[in-house]
């Protein structure tokens, strides 16, 4: 449950050198190759168009084959690329007159979270976005995405006032977990966090949430309880960092990659143990490489999910979103409860074989009085 | 069912781990594992608390044969169906939580207590489930909910399943909160992390033992982000009431008392 310092003070830049990360390094080789050709036609005035053409597919091929099978580990490392795009960058390229609403109205504005206004196809919303910040002053500032209490504050606050004017909410997820500091244990993290998760569960207007990058621990599932919950295909969605996981259960943190592996973290395995609704498809080579694109399979699947629970009365809307909570990680047996359900299936199987009779008697003599 | 105590050293004497003293454990086990010379609140495991806690006899668990199905057929060092066999073997109970219904000084009460003896009391589908059914039982029932809480936090080896009890349990108690149901939580050492940021905090009332740690980070990945040392007292029972998130510290031997007394305000 808690986060590792490490990974927070290399923020994942020293993870991709030059723009690629440690597992792409066959794309490094080819991209250099081009590179050279490049230059050298440029200087010589040589015809290398052929060559290049052929390097460029090359990279294309090796781009889909390292994409198609990443390993849990290399799928964390593409969720904290430096260059993936952020709240910031969805809210630019898919949502329109953002109108940024600040404060907690308790303690202070946490820029780790951004609220506002905003439209989305022809809905207005609330928007509520863990930002990691781009450049090195706004990352300090806004604690590279590690909400404080006030954070979380601040987004109820504005899940409170969507609520009162009936606009839905659209979160998206990209942490790597509430701050461990001080000040956010003094202002209570774990009451912020606990407080949302409840409030969230009955609030009176449609949530739907993204996970867009690193789903964090409960810093991620304190904006995250909602309607429809969907993440990208190469973000992650972890009860724990791998680092912090292996440094816990193997004593070290090197183990990081079998962590990464056996917490299922990834979109795949989590969608197999129904934690999430839907994998919102990323490009070739992850969102960095195309965020036009991903951003549009976003606004889709965010447009797309709105016109459906819009269409639901409240009642109908809470209550099957409580339904969809109360079923999350049913993963316990009990003897007891299987004979019993053993018990009732014989004798609901039985009453149901009562009723097709029934029905099959009303049927034929209905069949009988029409002929 | 086997009584494994938390911390308890065999034999007739021990050293509180507090002040160092040597302790005779009779003494101790009649002062309910509290410390005599220096009144540190020793660790003590559900089925020990139950007995501390409830008029004699009165506990109708349910629940209790719910058991993890290793949902992520998880493995570090070591398969986790195996660290849940030897910690069944070690405690003689299936999973991290007693839930069930019970008497307080005559008060009928929906309880949940969970066990710092197994796996650190660590949160995965069949605590989620249980204590989601003590909620919703009290809710049913009308009756108050008490929950004594102890926890590491969410259980690792059951990955995002184990994060999800979380929101589960919260949604519960928004439904009982709705129902205008009275829920009374008992926060003790250790009482952290997913656990804290759940249904731990959620209470309308919040009792805590003295000196229990509440939190939500744990203090080394402070220290380590912050890179300085913590205050002393930091994330204690008394530094959280200190900062408004705890109602009222209650030393154990009144604990019975105390529940009791906020009912009857209450009015259930």
């Amino acid at each position: 449950m808690s986060i590792e310092p490490t990974v927070m003070s290399a923020g994942g830049a020293a993870a991709a050198v030059g723009g690629f990360l440690e597992f792409e390094k066959p794309l490094v080789r080819i991209q250099h190759d081009i590179e050279e050709m490049e230059r050298e036609q440029r200087e010589t005035g040589r015809d290398h168009a052929a060559d290049i053409r052929q390097q460029r597919t090359r990279f294309k091929t090796t781009l889909k084959r390292l994409y198609s099978s990443l390993t849990p580990w290399e799928t964390v490392l593409v969720a904290r690329h430096p260059k993936r795009p952020l709240s910031t960058d969805y809210l630019r390229m898919v949502f329109r007159d953002f109108c940024e609403l600040h404060g907690d109205r308790a303690f202070a504005d946490d820029k780790a979270i951004i609220s506002g206004f905003a439209r989305i196809g022809g809905h207005k919303v609330m928007f509520i976005g863990h930002n990691k910040g781009k450049e090195v002053k706004e990352r300090i500032a806004c604690n590279f995405g590690c909400a404080h209490p006030e954070g979380y504050r601040k987004a109820l606050q504005k899940m409170k006032l969507a609520e009162k004017y009936g606009l839905p909410v659209v979160c998206l997820i990209d942490t790597q977990g509430a701050y461990p500091g001080i000040g956010s244990e003094e202002r209570g993290i774990a009451y912020a966090i606990a407080t949302n998760l409840m409030e969230m569960a009955r609030l009176r207007t449609p949530i739907v949430c993204v996970v867009i990058g690193e789903g964090g621990s409960g810093g991620a599932l304190g904006i995250g309880v909602g309607d429809r919950v969907a993440i990208f295909q190469h973000a992650f969605y972890s009860v724990i960092s791998p680092e912090g996981c292996a440094a816990i259960l193997w004593k070290t943190a090197e183990q990081r990659k079998h962590a990464a592996e056996a917490l299922r973290l990834t979109a795949r395995e989590l969608a197999k143990l129904d934690m999430i609704d839907e994998i919102i498809p990323e490009p070739v080579g992850g969102a960095h490489r195309d965020p036009e694109k991903v951003a549009a399979g976003l606004e889709k699947y965010v447009v797309a999910a709105l016109n459906d629970l819009k269409r639901l009365t409240l009642g109908t809307l809470i209550r099957r979103r409580q339904e969809r909570i109360r079923r999350l990680g049913s993963f316990f047996a009990s003897p007891s409860e299987a004979k019993a359900r053993a018990a009732t299936d014989v004798s609901t199987t039985r009453r149901s074989t009562s009723r097709t009779s029934r029905l099959r008697t009303r049927f034929s003599q209905r069949e009988k009085v029409t002929t | 069912m086997a009584q494994d105590k938390v911390d308890v050293p065999a034999g007739l004497w021990s050293r509180c781990e507090s002040c160092g003293h040597m302790l005779y454990e009779k003494e101790v086990a009649e002062a309910l594992f509290v410390c005599p010379e220096c009144g540190h609140h020793r660790r003590i495991d559900a089925r020990t608390r139950i007995e501390q806690l409830v008029d004699p006899g009165s506990l109708e668990e349910f629940g209790a044969d719910l058991r993890s199905t290793d949902p992520l057929k998880f493995k570090d060092r070591m398969p986790y169906k195996e660290r849940l066999k030897r910690e069944q073997g070690k405690t003689g109970e299936l999973d991290a939580v007693v839930v069930g219904r019970a008497f307080i000084r005559g008060r009928a009460v929906i309880l949940g207590v969970m066990n710092p003896s197994f796996i650190m009391a660590s949160m995965g589908a069949v605590v989620g489930e249980k204590v989601t059914r003590a909620i919703e039982r009290a809710t049913e029932e009308n009756l108050p909910l008490v929950m004594v809480t102890a926890s590491g936090g969410a259980r690792m080896q059951e990955g995002m399943v184990s994060l999800m009890q979380m929101a589960k349990t919260a949604a519960a108690l928004a439904r009982l909160d709705e129902a205008g149901g009275l829920y009374i939580v008992v926060a003790t050492d250790p009482t952290t992390a997913g656990v804290a940021a759940s249904f731990a905090s959620l209470g309308d009332v919040i009792l805590a033992e003295p000196k229990a740690m509440i939190g939500f980070a744990g203090p080394r990945v402070i220290a380590n982000t912050i890179n300085a040392e913590l205050p002393e007292g930091f994330q204690r029972s008394e530094f959280m009431q200190e900062h408004g998130f705890v109602d009222r510290i209650v030393p154990r031997g009144e604990l019975r008392q105390e529940i009791a007394r906020i009912i009857d305000y209450c009015g259930k």
